[in-house]
């Protein structure tokens, strides 16, 4: 079974048709890049799969935990599925360390002390162990992110959502950004990522996933989207070309 | 004005200093159930369910639009009648001026502080929202733990600057007949014929506590600004 299965998903904002019929699924420990120019529908797809956005029509099914069912504890669910976004959102009026603490304590139920011990390997692990006692508005936008990435794996996540994680970033932060998202890659987790770094799509992804006005155009293994450009549609050599050119 | 008696003053401390002392207990009380009611207010009006959003606009809407001086005057009289229906008693049971104006200030008060505190959640971003829900917080907890405590600090300023409103506006139950400290100084002015300077005195006490409390306002908007964290605003 796939770890997250979407099955001809449409979403509508009034008249207007945001998702169309897209359908795909992501393999356990597969990564997925999510590519397309802007409004094209990438992030509102992502946030439909942890229901942050509600979706009209079709199935989307996290770990055979079907998304759309009124029954579905959504909460539990999305503590189950990290998402890390593009303007960080730390919570600026809480410590680090009290960021990566909240949930797992007032959603997982563990005690403070576990909680910090896990918070603090994780900082450890994306190298802000030493930042713990700080509050968000005093580090640099890729050490929030780093700090996001942590908050999210502390509710030890079955799959990691990002949205766009490294475009509000200044680009010597970018970096350090997508070298925690490459070890986490080749740690096995399920990662889908909506992001236009085409270097760590082509490093870390499996299959790339090219959308354009809210369809799912082409979903194809990596090395065929960025080895075999004549094979692709019109629509997504313009797109490549445009984001390559620089 | 030549032969101001400041005397006057001297003997009528103690008893000016029980008026303050209601004043400035009623001020907080309004202020803290005000700020509790107003938030319940803001919460409600911010409520998916039209039914419940429209009856706390209808109340904020009808308070905001009465003069404070008439709901004193409409709770004096409603309050124990409102309490004889509840009990079914055969008379009105005796609440008291002290005790109504509590009750009016909190009430009247929750109105305004509802739309101070919509207007502190609101400034919190949607993405903060996300992000709680994300990591798998209920709605409770997502205010709780997460907009709350950003809205109240956004808008400390604002909430401080009507509790001076209040301290000023509670000067009115002394048409009650309560002995706040407005209320005290009127009866000795009237008792010693003194009024000048009782009056001069009274509004010296205002001035200097309403203008040290905007100087803490002040002081906190500059160290608390939007985005600063206080460790990094020194």
């Amino acid at each position: 079974m796939s770890m997250i299965s979407l099955e001809a998903v449409s979403k509508w904002y009034d008249s207007f048709k945001v998702l169309d019929a897209c359908t795909t699924a992501i393999e356990r420990g597969e990564v997925v890049v999510i590519c397309g120019p802007s409004g094209s529908g990438k992030s509102t797809l992502i946030k439909c799969i942890n229901a942050l956005e509600p979706f009209q029509q079709g199935t989307i099914l996290v770990d055979g935990i079907s998304v759309g069912d009124p029954q579905t504890n959504l909460a539990r669910l999305r503590a189950r599925v990290g998402m890390v976004f593009q303007h960080f959102e730390l919570f600026p009026h809480l410590s680090v360390l009290a960021n990566l603490n909240l949930a797992q304590v007032k959603v997982l139920g563990r005690t403070r002390d576990v909680a910090s011990e896990r918070s603090l390997a994780l900082l450890d692990r994306v190298g802000l162990r030493d930042q713990a006692a700080k509050f968000p508005a005093q580090l640099s936008g890729g050490q929030q992110q780093r700090v996001a990435i942590a908050r999210a794996l502390s509710m030890d996540p079955i799959a990691m959502l990002f949205d766009e994680p490294t475009s509000a970033l200044d680009p010597e932060m970018i970096v350090e950004v997508l070298d925690v998202m490459s070890t986490l890659a080749q740690e096995g987790m399920t990662m889908l990522c909506v992001t236009h770094e085409m270097g760590f799509a082509r490093r870390v992804a499996n299959r790339v996933i090219f959308m354009d006005h809210g369809t799912i155009v082409e979903d194809v293994a990596k090395d065929a989207f960025f080895d075999d450009p004549s094979a692709r549609t019109a629509r997504a050599q313009t797109f490549l070309s445009k984001i390559l050119q620089h | 004005m030549n032969d101001l008696d400041l005397d006057v003053i001297t003997r009528a401390l103690p008893w000016l200093a029980q008026g303050l002392q209601y004043t400035v207990q009623l001020t907080c009380v309004a202020a803290l159930g005000g700020t509790v009611l107003g938030t319940l207010l803001a919460l409600a009006r911010l409520s998916p369910r039209p039914i419940v959003a429209g009856l706390a606009a209808s109340y904020v809407n009808l308070m905001r639009s009465v003069p404070l001086l008439l709901v004193i005057f409409w709770f004096y009289f409603l309050v124990p009648l409102g309490l004889q229906w509840l009990t079914s008693a055969e008379n009105p049971p005796r609440v008291g001026a002290e005790r109504s104006a509590y009750v009016t200030f909190i009430l009247f008060e929750a109105a305004y502080f509802c739309e101070i505190v919509r207007a502190g959640i609101a400034s919190v971003g949607a993405g903060q929202q996300a992000a709680a829900r994300a990591l798998g917080l209920d709605q409770a907890q997502v205010l709780v733990h997460v907009i709350l405590p950003q809205a109240f600090r956004n808008m400390l300023p604002v909430l401080l600057t009507q509790a001076i409103i209040l301290f000023q506006d509670v000067s009115l139950v002394s048409l009650l007949n309560v002995t706040d400290f407005v209320g005290a100084a009127g009866k000795i002015a009237q008792r010693d014929g003194r009024v000048v300077e009782m009056y001069l005195f009274v509004a010296l006490v205002y001035l200097v506590l309403c203008s040290m409390t905007s100087a803490l306002v002040r002081r906190w908007q500059r160290t608390h600004s939007i985005g600063q964290h206080p460790e990094t605003a020194r």
